[in-house]
């Protein structure tokens, strides 16, 4: 199996060079930062939870209060600490996305949105948020906490040797160090412990990652199609660009020089005698070249027309409308030119259009029409034919639409028995 | 009028260039100079005073329109100069504006694919440097067949008789072209001109002039 590099702690965790490689520092960085912030929440969340210490205090304490008491207590502390905590949890829950991309590169999704302060309490995933920060303030606290401790006595107990040097004895649980010949049998046990400790720590920061990526991310479904879809559209631009590149090389190379080779058999076509052997054949050859003249043109106008790309799209639309078979009035409103994929698509679904109004329709006139309305390309044509144009019989309209639905437009067709026909595009222009 | 016809080329492609001088230089025109820019166009334009500029439209160093620009440009410093225009697709615009330079006249703009017709594309700088205007059989044809009235009322006789005269065609050429009398011709556009409202005028470059101020007039 081919794998990629790593995107997350746990993946580094199966891989062989795992202790060489930057994952144990980020899954330490991380771990390093938990009680920090942890501490931090548990700080904020200490005023709201004051009753509950109290009611805590007091039922445990020497002289024990009324029940009554304590359960005012209990319900004003859960009151406070319901209110405070989304509002708590939201610059936690911003922080922990941040630090979680150390131990997980993988894109979150969600969280980016900023809610005001009454949806927060109707927002299930600001609840979520508000769950997770409980769980940092309480286990998290305490897991990390006790593992930077054992990581820190560990390291102690390692350089226990050199501070045994100078005079002070260390207690490390059952024993006393107190000279370097005693303490080095520790140290290098110690040593190797710490080789080892990447594996638990990067552990830790996995199972971290996991509840919040499952707490703080959004809905993993949608994160994921937001991803495809981007990396759809990149793909789409890539494309797009591809074909330009591949009209500009035909065009202002083999194009050009076909010209210029029909010219010169044109020439020797007028130079030769009509009773000359070679006279047929030059006629012949030059009237081929003629033909794959022809034929290469119509070629790069279906990769990408010329004209869309010097003159833009309205220029283009009425291009296409010159070449209809049926007369097609063009009114395009576009004052500036718009980004490339959009006006190739708008390209191919008039074009796409009028040939279906011409071949299928019985149409005697076509509207072309073509603005931009609240930031979209709306391009519309409409015939005064019999209708009835199906989408699913392979009228290169479902295509069209794959290419529409990749800019996040859509492709409308209404065409009832009878008629008439309008197909409608919708094309967002910012990117 | 001078014996030869005295031509400034301007053409980004080399070969095509090469290719455009050695047709120019067959059929007796003379090529003082043959460009590759539009800059280097009006330079030699000013240097050499040729009658007839052949130019690409589309050249270094923008790629978009530079040879029209420097044709319309120099047709405002001297109307009397002949200029045929190359275009790679058919644009509108483009010819309007070709022949909203100067008065009309002396002005071509034909599809790039015409030059390989190397005879026709001669007659055709020839007509221009003599005074005539001639705008691409497609362009027109595709000017007319987009127009639903009153071109509509022709028949289809009579818009292609109307496409040859637009191509600058005299009758005779066309009773030939079309294989009928040049009688026939001539009442066919005496139908034409009366169906577009035009008064009827036997000289064919106003005629030509004619339909095209009509088709601009929609365009």
């Amino acid at each position: 199996m081919i794998r990629g590099k790593p995107k997350t702690a746990l993946e580094a965790l199966t891989r062989r060079r795992f202790l060489l490689g930057s994952w144990p520092w980020r899954a330490l960085a991380h771990l390093l930062g938990t009680p920090v912030v942890a501490g931090a929440a548990a700080l904020a969340l200490f005023p709201p939870a004051l009753p509950w210490a109290v009611a805590l205090a007091n039922a445990t304490g020497p002289a024990p209060v009324p029940w009554e008491t304590v359960l005012l207590l209990v319900l004003v502390g859960g009151v406070l600490l319901g209110a405070a905590l989304p509002v708590v949890a939201a610059p936690v829950a911003r922080v922990e996305r941040w630090r979680l991309r150390l131990v997980d590169t993988r894109p979150l999704g969600g969280g980016s949105r900023r809610l005001g302060l009454p949806r927060r309490y109707t927002d299930a995933a600001a609840w979520r948020e508000a769950g997770y920060t409980v769980l940092l303030a309480s286990a998290g606290a305490l897991m990390s906490t006790a593992l930077c401790g054992l990581l820190f006595i560990l390291g102690v107990i390692t350089v226990s040797p050199l501070l045994v040097l100078s005079g002070e004895p260390i207690v490390i649980g059952v024993d006393t160090l107190t000279a370097p010949e005693q303490a080095v049998g520790y140290a290098v046990g110690a040593a190797l412990v710490l080789v080892a400790a990447p594996y638990p720590v990067a552990l830790l920061a996995a199972a971290h990652a996991a509840v919040g990526r499952a707490l703080l991310g959004g809905e993993p479904l949608r994160a994921e199609l937001v991803e495809v879809s981007r990396s759809r559209a990149r793909l789409v631009d890539l494309f797009e660009a591809e074909r330009r590149r591949i009209e500009r090389d035909l065009h202002d190379g083999a194009q050009e020089r076909l010209v210029g080779l029909t010219l010169r058999l044109g020439l020797a076509r007028v130079d030769l005698p009509p009773d000359s052997p070679a006279h047929d054949d030059v006629v012949a050859a030059h009237d081929q070249a003629k033909q794959l003249m022809t034929e290469l043109r119509e070629l790069v106008r279906g990769i990408h027309p010329r004209v869309l790309t010097d003159r833009g799209l309205a220029a283009a639309l009425g291009e296409l409308a010159d070449r209809s078979a049926i007369p097609v009035a063009v009114e395009a409103d576009l004052p500036e030119r718009l980004p490339a994929p959009v006006e190739a698509t708008a390209y191919f679904v008039v074009s796409e259009a009028l040939a279906n109004a011409a071949k299928h329709s019985g149409a005697t006139g076509v509207s072309v029409t073509a603005r931009v309305r609240g930031g979209a390309l709306v391009v519309e044509v409409a015939d005064d034919g019999v209708g009835g144009a199906d989408p699913a019989a392979g009228t290169g309209l479902t295509g069209l639409a794959d290419r529409v639905a990749v800019l996040d437009g859509r492709l409308l067709l209404s065409s009832p028995a009878g008629g008439p026909t309008a197909v409608r595009a919708e094309l967002p222009c910012a990117r | 009028m001078r014996a030869v016809t005295r031509v400034v080329l301007a053409e980004d492609g080399v070969l095509l260039r090469a290719g455009l001088a050695g047709l120019l230089e067959r059929f007796g025109f003379e090529v003082v100079a043959a460009v590759g820019d539009a800059g280097a166009l009006v330079e030699a334009v000013a240097a050499h005073r040729p009658d007839l500029v052949l130019t690409d439209i589309r050249m270094p160093p923008g790629f978009r329109d530079e040879g029209l620009r420097a044709a319309v440009e120099l047709r405002r410093a001297d109307p009397d100069l002949a200029v045929v225009a190359l275009s790679q697709y058919v644009e509108r615009s483009y010819a309007a504006e070709l022949l909203d330079s100067g008065d009309g006249q002396r002005v071509g703009y034909l599809l790039k694919d015409r030059v390989v017709d190397v005879e026709e594309f001669a007659g055709v700088l020839r007509q221009v440097v003599a005074g005539g205007t001639v705008v691409d059989p497609q362009v027109v044809r595709q000017l007319l067949s987009r127009r639903r009235d009153p071109l509509a009322r022709l028949s289809a006789r009579e818009r292609e008789v109307l496409a040859l005269v637009a191509e600058g065609r005299s009758n005779a050429a066309i009773a030939a072209h079309l294989a009928v009398t040049e009688t026939a011709v001539g009442k066919h556009v005496g139908n034409i001109l009366a169906k577009l409202d035009l008064p009827p005028d036997q000289d064919s470059n106003r005629r030509v002039l004619a339909v095209l101020a009509y088709l601009r007039a929609e365009g």
